[in-house]
C-alpha cells in the first residue's frame, strides 16, 4: 500500500509539474512516441475534447501507472513496451487503388471464401468504389430513420462533445477506471468508438452495426463503446467483420460498457477476426477486451454473442452484472485457436438481484499448437434470492498437440440460488471423419462441418446475414490444422 | 469387358494380425454381389479397406475400379471416383444439420464433375421426394445427421444419400443388422430401386434372411480372410441349412 501511495504522489508530483508549462502541438498528426501525460494531453486537445473529459484521462492514467499487467490469466503473453509506441496518429489518408487488380490476391481469396459481395470487398480493401456506394448513402438514409426513432448512433467524440450529460453520467459506470490494467490504459488513451442511446420505449428499426457508422477509419486499438438502454427500449449491436482484419497496432485494448434500464434488452454481437500471426505464431494481435454490462432495471436483459477466431492472444469476458429483479444475463461463445494462437475467454455472471437468470453456452476450439481456455465466475449474492445460473462448457480438440482448459469458478452466498455447471471436452472422432470423407467430401470441409455442428448453439444467437460468414469463417480459421 | 470394382489377390492387416488373406472379386455393372461370412470372418475389414479408411495395412494385391487401381486415393476421392458406403454402425453428427451434409456430398461430387453446385430450392425438393420414397419423414431431415435416430431410421438414411449420391458401386455393410422385419422391408426395397445396368453393388451380411429381399447374382463365402465359396443365390440357402462350418470344412 505504501509503495502504492507513494507513486501517486509522485504522479501528482509529476501531474502538477506539467500543469500550466505544456504547449500541446495539434498540428502534428502523431502524439509523441511512448505514453505520458503528454501524450494524454495531447490525444484529448486533437479530439477537441472539454476539460472534464481530460481530467477523467488524467485519473484514469494516474491509475494505471499504480497497476501491473494482471498474470492470473493462462496465456504466456511477451513483456509489452508501452513507451515504444504511439497512443494517436490521425487516420492516414491512404491512397485509394484504382481496382482490384492492385491488391493483394491472398487477401481477395479469403473475401470470395467469404462471399463477400464485390463493392464490400472494394471498401475492405481500399479500393475506389462506385459513386452511389461511396457517397455512404446507405448510412446516411440509415442515420436519419434512426433519428427520427430518437436513438442517438454516433462516434463516442461526437457524443463527449454533443451529449457529455449522457457521457458524463454513464461513461466509467459500469467499468470504472481502475477495473483493470487494460481498462485504465483504455480510459486513459481511447482514440474512438461508438455510442448509442435508445430512448425509453423505443425499439431500435435496425441492427446497429459499426459498419454504418460514418468516421469509424482508425479506432481499432483503443476503442471505447458505451451503449444505453433507457425503460422499454430494445438493441441490437454487431461489432465487428468476418473479413480479415489487417492492422500494424499489435496491442489492441477496447472496453464496451451497457446499461439496460428496466425491462430493456440490448443484444451485444461480436465476430473478431484480427490478424492470429503467421503458422510459426510470429505476429499477431493482442486483444485485450473488458466487456461489462449491467441490468440496472427489473427485467431487464444483456446477451452477449461472440465469435472469436482472430488474434494470437485474446483476453476478454464479456459480464452482466444482474442488478435488477428477474434480470437476465447471457453469454454465448464460440472461441477458436489454431497454430500458436492463445486464448482465454469467458465471462462473469454477478446476480445481485432476486430472481435473476444467467445462461452460460461456451464453445471452445482447438486446433494445431494452440492453448484454449474457459475462465468463468458465477457469483450469487446474499440478496439473490431464487437466482438461477445455468453453465455448459465444451471443448473440442482438433490434433493432439493443442490445449483445452476450463476454470469456472463459483461463488454462491445465498441458499436459494441455483447454479449448474456441465463441461465436456472430445476430439473429433475418427469415426466422424471417415463417415464425411466416404461421402466425398474433403478433409478440411468435412472438419469445417463438424466444428460448425458442434458450435450450432451459439451460431443459431448470431444474426442471419452475420451467421453465415461466421460459418465460412469458421472453415476458413481451420485450414492447415490436418492433414 | 472391365469389371467395374475388382478386388484382386488383397491382403491386409490391423496391427500385426492379418485380417485378409488373398480376396478375389469381380463385379461387373449390373451385378449384385453377396458376402456372407460368420463374426470375425473378415467382412467389416473388406468393406473399410475398399473404402480406404486409415488403420488398414495393405499388404498385398489391389483394388481396382474401372480398372484403374485405386490404392493411392484417400477414401474421399474413391467416394467422389463412385464408390459408396453404407455403414452398418452410421456416425452420429451433432449439430450438423441433415440438408447441409447432403449438399455437402452431393456438392462435393458435382465439382469434380466440373458441373455447378446444386440450386438449394431444386436440392430440398428432390430429397424430400426421395425421403417420402424411404419413409423419411420432414422432421427426420431437419435433424441433425444420425442424432436421436432409431436403428432403422439411420439405415434408411443411409439408403437415401445412396440414392442421392447415385454411385456406380454401392457397398452394403450388414445393413440388415438392427432391423425388424418392417424395416428390413423398406430398406430392401430402396436397394431394390437403386439396382441398375450402371450400377454393382456388394451387401455384406451374416444372415440370409436379407437375400430374400435383396435378391444377388452371386453369392460369396467369405471365413477367415479369405472366399472360402462362391456360387448362386442358392449358396445362401446352403448357409442357412447347414451353418458356415460346414463350408469351412469343405474349404
Amino acid at each position: 500500500m505504501a509503495a502504492t501511495t507513494q507513486t501517486i504522489e509522485q504522479v501528482q508530483e509529476v501531474t502538477g509539474k506539467y500543469k500550466y508549462g505544456f504547449v500541446t502541438d495539434i498540428e502534428s498528426d502523431k502524439a509523441p512516441k511512448g505514453l505520458s501525460e503528454e501524450t494524454i494531453r495531447f490525444i484529448s486537445a486533437k479530439k477537441e475534447e472539454p476539460e472534464w473529459m481530460l481530467e477523467w484521462r488524467l485519473k484514469a492514467y494516474a491509475r494505471w501507472l499504480t497497476m501491473t499487467s494482471p498474470d492470473w490469466a493462462k496465456l504466456d503473453i511477451p513483456p509489452i513496451d508501452y513507451q515504444d509506441s504511439y497512443y494517436y496518429a490521425a487516420p492516414k489518408s491512404t491512397e485509394k487503388l484504382a481496382s482490384l487488380d492492385e491488391v493483394d490476391p491472398e487477401l481477395l481469396a479469403t473475401y470470395e471464401k467469404l462471399g463477400i459481395p464485390l463493392n464490400e470487398q472494394k471498401r475492405l480493401a481500399n479500393v475506389a468504389v462506385d459513386a452511389v456506394f461511396d457517397s455512404v448513402s446507405v448510412a446516411t438514409t440509415f442515420r436519419e430513420e434512426l433519428s427520427k426513432a430518437g436513438v442517438i448512433f454516433c462516434p463516442i467524440s461526437e457524443a463527449i462533445r454533443d451529449h457529455p450529460e449522457l457521457v458524463k453520467k454513464y461513461m466509467g459506470s459500469v467499468i470504472p477506471v481502475g477495473d483493470n490494467y487494460f481498462a485504465a490504459l483504455n480510459s486513459a488513451v481511447f482514440t474512438d468508438g461508438s455510442f448509442v442511446y435508445i430512448p425509453k420505449g423505443v425499439r431500435c428499426p435496425m441492427e446497429l452495426s459499426t459498419y454504418f457508422r460514418i468516421n469509424e477509419q482508425n479506432t481499432g486499438q483503443f476503442e471505447r463503446t458505451l451503449i444505453i438502454a433507457e425503460d422499454e427500449s430494445y438493441v441490437s449491436y454487431l461489432e465487428g467483420c468476418t473479413a480479415p482484419q489487417r492492422d500494424e497496432n499489435q496491442l489492441h485494448a477496447a472496453v464496451v460498457e451497457l446499461v439496460a434500464m428496466r425491462d430493456a434488452e440490448i443484444k451485444y454481437s461480436t465476430v473478431q477476426n484480427w490478424y492470429p500471426g503467421d503458422e510459426n505464431g510470429k505476429g499477431g494481435i493482442y486483444n485485450f477486451v473488458t466487456k461489462r454490462g449491467v441490468c440496472r432495471g427489473a427485467r431487464s436483459k444483456i446477451s452477449w454473442t461472440q465469435v472469436e477466431t482472430g488474434s494470437a492472444i485474446t483476453w476478454k469476458y464479456p459480464s452482466c452484472v444482474l442488478q435488477g429483479e428477474d434480470s437476465v444475463g447471457e453469454f454465448y461463445s464460440v472461441a477458436l485457436t489454431n497454430n500458436y494462437q492463445q486464448a482465454d475467454t469467458g465471462t462473469k455472471m454477478i446476480h445481485i438481484g432476486s430472481g435473476s437468470r444467467s445462461t452460460i453456452i461456451s464453445k471452445g476450439i482447438s486446433a494445431g499448437k494452440s492453448q484454449n481456455c474457459y475462465r468463468g465466475l458465477v457469483h450469487m449474492q446474499p440478496t439473490a434470492e431464487n437466482a438461477r445460473n445455468f453453465t455448459q462448457c465444451d471443448s473440442l480438440l482438433v490434433g493432439d498437440r493443442c490445449g483445452a482448459h476450463t476454470v469456472p469458478y463459483i461463488v454462491s452466498r445465498n441458499p436459494s440460488a441455483k447454479v449448474e455447471h456441465e463441461a465436456t471436452t472430445s476430439r473429433i472422432s475418427e469415426d466422424q471423419l471417415f463417415y464425411c470423407l466416404q461421402r466425398g467430401i474433403e478433409e478440411e470441409g468435412a472438419v469445417s462441418l463438424i466444428v460448425n455442428g458442434f458450435c450450432k448453439e451459439v451460431m443459431k444467437e448470431l444474426p442471419m446475414e452475420f451467421a453465415v460468414e461466421a460459418q465460412k469463417l469458421i472453415g476458413i480459421s481451420l485450414e492447415g490444422s490436418v492433414g | 469387358m472391365t469389371a467395374l470394382l475388382e478386388v484382386r489377390n488383397l491382403y491386409a492387416s490391423v496391427g500385426d494380425k492379418p485380417i485378409l488373406k488373398g480376396i478375389n472379386l469381380s463385379l461387373n455393372a449390373g451385378e449384385v454381389h453377396a458376402i456372407m461370412g460368420p463374426n470375425g470372418s473378415g467382412k467389416s475389414t473388406m468393406s473399410y479397406v475398399l473404402a480406404g479408411r486409415d488403420g488398414y495395412e495393405i499388404t498385398g494385391g489391389d483394388v481396382l475400379i474401372n480398372g484403374d487401381s485405386v490404392l493411392e486415393l484417400s477414401p474421399d476421392e474413391r467416394a467422389r471416383a463412385g464408390m459408396f458406403l453404407a455403414f452398418q454402425y452410421p456416425v452420429e453428427l451433432p449439430g450438423v444439420g441433415g440438408m447441409s451434409f447432403l449438399r455437402a456430398a452431393v456438392n462435393a461430387r458435382r465439382l469434380e464433375a466440373g458441373e455447378n453446385e446444386v440450386d438449394q430450392l431444386a436440392f430440398v425438393k428432390m430429397v424430400r421426394a426421395k425421403a417420402g420414397e424411404l419413409g423419411i419423414s420432414d422432421d427426420m431431415l431437419k435433424r441433425a445427421v444420425n442424432v436421436g435416430f432409431s436403428g432403422g431410421e439411420k439405415k434408411r438414411y443411409e439408403i437415401l444419400q445412396m440414392a442421392l449420391l447415385e454411385p456406380s458401386i454401392g457397398i452394403l455393410d450388414e445393413t440388415d443388422s438392427g432391423l425388424d422385419v418392417d424395416a428390413l422391408k423398406i430398406v430392401s426395397d430402396g436397394v431394390n430401386m437403386l439396382r441398375a445396368p450402371e450400377r454393382t453393388m456388394l451387401v455384406i451380411t451374416h444372415y440370409q434372411r436379407l437375400l430374400n429381399h435383396i435378391v444377388p447374382d452371386h453369392v460369396h463365402i467369405l471365413a477367415d480372410g479369405k472366399i472360402r465359396k462362391s456360387g448362386g443365390k442358392e449358396l445362401a440357402l446352403e448357409v442357412e441349412e447347414s451353418g458356415y462350418a460346414g463350408i469351412d470344412d469343405a474349404a
